[in-house]
């Protein structure tokens, strides 16, 4: 990481909680590369995050940041930025988070179009808890709540959130590192709702149980399986099955930002006072 | 044409001994201890690529360019 870790964490609470070989720390690497190269300010960016193991990221970055509730992260992070819009707000969140409990603050925010930028931490489990089966985990897979494998068709994040009205939505994964960050800053950059979903790796929970012998097994998963949008569409639909894209998948300028629709709503209030 | 050198380190004491770093260097520059925590074993063999530091979750890898020398 060369010495830029130590510019963005919190050195006093290293080292971190994660457990061996676990991807957070590798999201936490690339995100703080983004904060670097978009060269923000440390004290213009509020880092909000939910519960779960991906929620205690905001414990270890040197922002304005906030541990909030399971789910309800992108409501604080909402009034965060409409109270203080100069703020460059990011929002972490687990899968449980972000499509379970928090699913319906995720459409919303989606439909809003409040310029913020989230990522979400897909690691197909719930990490924290003990490892029981989310709405991303692979059907067939197995979890503390499905011993015999679940029977659950899974859902896919980046298509749901198209699906929402999120403006830029992209995926990456905690392997291609890199591209993580590209895909941050550019999500960082777009002024609407960003939204970078992150397949990455619960070793300990998801792995454990599903015949990874090593974190290093899971990153292998990850780099063979995931495939550049841009690749994927020329190759024919069969050689696609079992895999899943990368890199930027949408992006919108036609629909408004949500703070200069509310920009709207206070000046007209300002006038009638004034009246 | 000068060859880069590089010099990589490890902090053991906050290594979690995961492995990333001794399977994806793509010039086996690692190899483990008796606590399975990683160690630089061939360091002139590194070519900057950096995949270690990106990868390991716990910021224990540092790569640092130190000289440039004529003969290769
Ligand atoms: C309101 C509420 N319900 C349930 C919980 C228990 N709980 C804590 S974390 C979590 C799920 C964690 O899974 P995920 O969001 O995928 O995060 P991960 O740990 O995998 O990063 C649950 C159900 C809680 N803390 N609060
Ligand atoms: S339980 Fe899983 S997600 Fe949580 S820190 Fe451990 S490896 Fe990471
Ligand atoms: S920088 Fe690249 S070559 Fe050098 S030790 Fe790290 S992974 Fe290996
Ligand atoms: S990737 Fe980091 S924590 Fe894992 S073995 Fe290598 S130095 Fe240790
Ligand atoms: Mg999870």
């Amino acid at each position: 990481m060369g010495k830029i870790h130590e510019k963005y964490l919190r050195m006093d609470k290293m080292p971190h909680i994660w457990c061996a070989g676990c991807g957070n720390g590798i999201i936490m690497g690339a995100f703080i590369n983004a904060i670097d190269r978009l060269g923000y300010d440390k004290d213009e960016v509020a880092a909000v995050s939910g519960i779960g193991c991906s929620g205690r990221i905001t414990g270890y970055m040197d922002f304005n940041t906030i541990h909030t509730t399971h789910g309800r992260a992108l409501a604080f992070a909402t009034g965060i930025k409409l109270a203080k819009p100069r703020l460059k707000v990011f929002v972490f969140m687990g899968d449980g988070d972000a499509v379970a409990i928090g699913g319906n603050h995720l459409i919303h925010a989606c439909r809003r179009n409040l310029d913020m930028t989230a990522v979400i931490f897909n690691n197909h489990i719930y990490g924290m808890t003990g490892g029981q089966f989310s709405p991303t985990t692979f059907k067939n897979k197995n979890a503390t709540t499905a011993p015999y494998g679940t029977t659950d068709p899974d859902f896919d994040i980046a298509q749901l959130c198209i699906g929402a009205g999120a403006t830029y939505v992209a995926r990456g994964t905690s392997y291609h590192a890199r591209l993580l960050t590209d895909l941050i800053v550019k999500g960082a950059e777009h002024p609407g709702f960003s939204i970078i979903e992150v397949i990455t790796h619960c070793p300990v929970n998801f792995g454990r149980r599903n015949n990874f012998e090593s974190p290093a097994q899971m990153l292998l998963w990850q780099k063979e399986h995931g495939v550049a949008a841009r690749k994927a569409k020329t190759m024919p639909l069969e050689d696609m099955e079992g895999k899943f894209t990368i890199g930027e998948l949408y992006r919108s300028t036609e629909i408004p930002e949500y703070l200069e629709e509310y920009g709207r709503v206070i000046q007209a209030a300002n006038e009638e006072k004034k009246q | 044409m000068g060859k880069k050198r590089f010099n990589v380190t490890v902090d053991r004491t906050i290594c979690k001994a995961c492995g990333i770093c001794v399977a994806f260097c793509p010039m086996s520059v690692f190899t483990t201890d008796h606590d399975d925590k990683a160690v630089v074993s061939v360091p002139e063999r590194c070519t900057g690529c950096r995949q270690c530091e990106l990868l390991c979750p716990d910021f224990c890898i540092t790569v640092v360019q130190v000289e440039e020398t004529a003969d290769g």
